[in-house]
């Protein structure tokens, strides 16, 4: 029986608009040339980053591809410092050296975003692998596209990862696109995404990705397997991206029609969890005007943060090349 | 103590191994077959089948999983059948290994080594005789190390893998049965400082790695024909030791440079350049490269040796250099 606890959907649900206020936020600031190279929104999957940490320890590692505000927040950093590290100021996470794709967090156990398509899911399997290792119940969650399911070194890591048993859950998210080319263009098991995993004997589920409570249970039940020593699994998230695949083009109109965004649109993870907390009773609408304004504060301060934060010395370009002892 | 090139890795391994729980060797066959080459020969029998880690065929795949696990805080030591099959690697090594510290600020770091054998054995082919060192030296963030001799190979290997960085450690089929003097209990050579092999005055050779002996034998012979030769050997490559090879040629002011590797954007290449900005006035004459042939390596003996750098063609390069006013 899922959880209705109401603590725990609004904080689910601030999550979610934390993503969505922080991102509608960097496209603005990206139109305004605060933020530069290349800028991958997350808009309309949130529901995937949130439930999935939802069902994760503190210690436990997630790791992501290019596409990674949205994980990189769900895992509890520091939204100003997530912002200066788009503005590329030396306050960011990674003091300006790693950018939109690739924002690390290692306090918080976020590893890293990756920006070579399939490239992070062998490093998936090496995280799990130094668990198992050292004897500790870490499980590591490992986030993609779809469109990187046909890259050869995501089935080296799938196949590796079920020959040793190891406490990975690879979380796929399908959002039907690998940047223009739809999945049925790109994949041969198109339909059953989750059936490659199925293939090398990792169990495989598909679940709603637009429903953030689907995504938290389904993750704490293999959570909880993996961490038993019973993983790796796969689960396929269906998703939809409300906006372009970068900034560089639109949502509509180029490889995906009008209607077609507008239907997935009516399936908006923020709106469906709205609605279950509305029916349930479990909060109203003041509640979501007020987490509207508390969001609303923590994103104006984390631009606030930002744009006041220094650019990195001219000496930081030498530094962290190479660790000395 | 008398040993071969491959007893004195094996020993720098197994000393690491005993000293430290978080070292674990994973590859092709290093397990129960004792290695390729019988580099790990006892090794699966002391530590288990838990740090001597048999893998698939999947170079990607467990690279890329040595990565992760060294992020997780483990010291791998990968060992690749040959280094050509580290050209499947190599978006690991490249866009992970080496830009994983500099991209997230310094957060995470990669304590690596990647090692097995480099350039031609005898008649292997084209895809087998390959000396890669110079693509891997043009990677900032990697370390690059070819030692020549059993004694440098045990320190400069007991040194890769205490380091806190990913190394790229070249050996060379035809040096794992090559004997020396090692050094009597535990020692370890600096990663980054050159060795003079030989002490000469009218010229001086650079070598590395089964090259060294190839000039040492030149030298030899052009000593009974009064030409004295310096015989360098950097061992490391990248950081490479510019003041001892800057030294020399301030002392001959004649530099032969040989490399097995392709002439073109070889190693060899940058050595002279620094050695032109450090040291033009004292040069003699320009400085000569002795390489392997722009082409790839064919199988037929005659053509293959002519591929090759031999002893003729480096002691003509000195004596065209003695002979230039």
């Amino acid at each position: 029986m899922p959880s209705m606890d109401r603590d725990d959907l609004l904080f689910l649900y601030r999550q979610m608009l934390l993503i969505r206020r922080f991102e509608e936020k960097s496209a603005e600031m990206y139109a305004l040339a605060k933020i530069a190279g290349f800028l991958h929104l997350y808009i309309g999957e949130e529901a995937i980053a949130v439930g999935a940490t939802a069902a994760l320890r503190p210690d436990d590692y997630a790791i992501s591809a290019y596409r990674d505000h949205g994980h990189c927040l769900a895992r509890g950093s520091n939204p100003g410092q997530v912002m200066a590290e788009l503005f590329g100021k030396a306050t960011g996470l990674c003091q300006g050296k790693g950018g939109s794709m690739h924002l690390v967090d290692a306090p918080h156990r976020f590893m890293g975003g990756y920006a070579i398509v399939g490239g992070h899911i062998p490093l998936a399997t090496g995280l799990a692998f130094a668990a198992k290792y050292q004897k500790l119940d870490l499980v590591t969650v490992c986030f993609f596209g779809e469109g990187a399911l046909p890259s050869g070194q995501a089935h080296e890591a799938l196949n590796l990862a079920a020959l040793w048993k190891l406490p990975v859950i690879f979380v796929c998210e399908n959002n039907r696109y690998g940047m223009g080319t739809p999945a049925e263009r790109a994949i041969a098991l198109y339909t059953d995404v989750a059936g490659t995993a199925r293939s090398y004997g990792i169990v495989a589920e598909r679940v709603d990705g637009m429903d953030v409570l689907a995504v938290r249970d389904a993750m704490r039940t293999v959570v909880e397997q993996a961490r038993a020593g019973q993983g790796p699994f796969f689960i396929e998230a269906m998703t939809y991206r409300f906006m372009g695949h970068s900034m560089s083009d639109p949502a509509h109109g180029h490889y995906r029609t009008k209607e077609e965004v507008e239907e997935h649109r009516k399936r908006d993870p923020l709106l469906l969890l709205k609605q279950t907390i509305l029916i349930n009773n479990l909060g109203n609408e003041a509640d979501f005007i007020q987490l509207e304004q508390e969001v609303g504060e923590v994103v104006t301060t984390a631009v606030r943060f930002a744009d006041e934060s220094p650019f990195p010395l001219p000496s930081a370009l030498h530094t962290d090349v190479m660790r000395e002892v | 103590m008398v040993m071969s090139y491959r007893e004195a890795l094996n020993q720098a391994m197994r000393e690491e191994m005993r000293r430290d729980s978080r070292i674990f060797l994973i590859g092709e066959e290093v397990g129960y077959y004792q290695g390729a080459f019988k580099v790990s020969k006892g090794f699966v029998e002391e530590f288990g089948p838990q740090r001597v880690v048999d893998t698939p065929i999947t170079e990607a795949g467990f690279t890329g999983l040595a990565i992760g696990a060294a992020m997780a805080g483990l010291h791998p030591i990968v060992e690749l059948m040959t280094m050509n099959f580290g050209i499947l690697a190599l978006d690991q090594i490249v866009n992970n290994a080496a830009k994983i510290r500099y991209m997230s600020g310094g957060q995470l770091s990669v304590p690596l080594v990647i090692r097995g054998p480099g350039s031609a054995a005898h008649q292997l082919g084209a895809q087998h005789s390959q000396s890669l060192e110079a693509w891997f030296c043009h990677v900032p963030g990697l370390k690059v190390i070819a030692p020549a001799t059993p004694h440098d190979a045990k320190g400069l290997l007991k040194s890769a893998i205490r380091d806190q960085n990913p190394v790229i450690f070249i050996e060379a089929q035809l040096l794992y049965g090559t004997k020396g003097d090692v050094g009597d209990g535990e020692y370890t050579i600096p990663i980054g400082v050159a060795e003079v092999k030989r002490v000469g005055h009218h010229a001086t050779i650079i070598a590395h790695s089964k090259m060294l002996l190839l000039a040492l034998e030149a030298a030899d012979q052009l000593s009974q024909e009064g030409i004295e030769v310096e015989v360098i050997d950097p061992r490391t490559l990248k950081p490479l030791d510019i003041p001892t090879i800057v030294t020399s040629v301030k002392k001959t002011g004649r530099l032969v440079i040989v490399e097995e590797g392709w002439h073109f954007c070889g190693l060899g290449a940058q050595i002279a350049e620094s050695v032109y900005a450090a040291a033009f006035d004292y040069l003699d004459a320009p400085i000569q490269r002795v390489t392997g042939v722009d082409v790839p390596m064919p199988y037929s003996r005659p053509l293959e040796d002519a591929a090759i750098p031999d002893k003729a063609r480096v002691i003509k390069a000195v004596k065209a250099l003695c002979a230039a006013q």
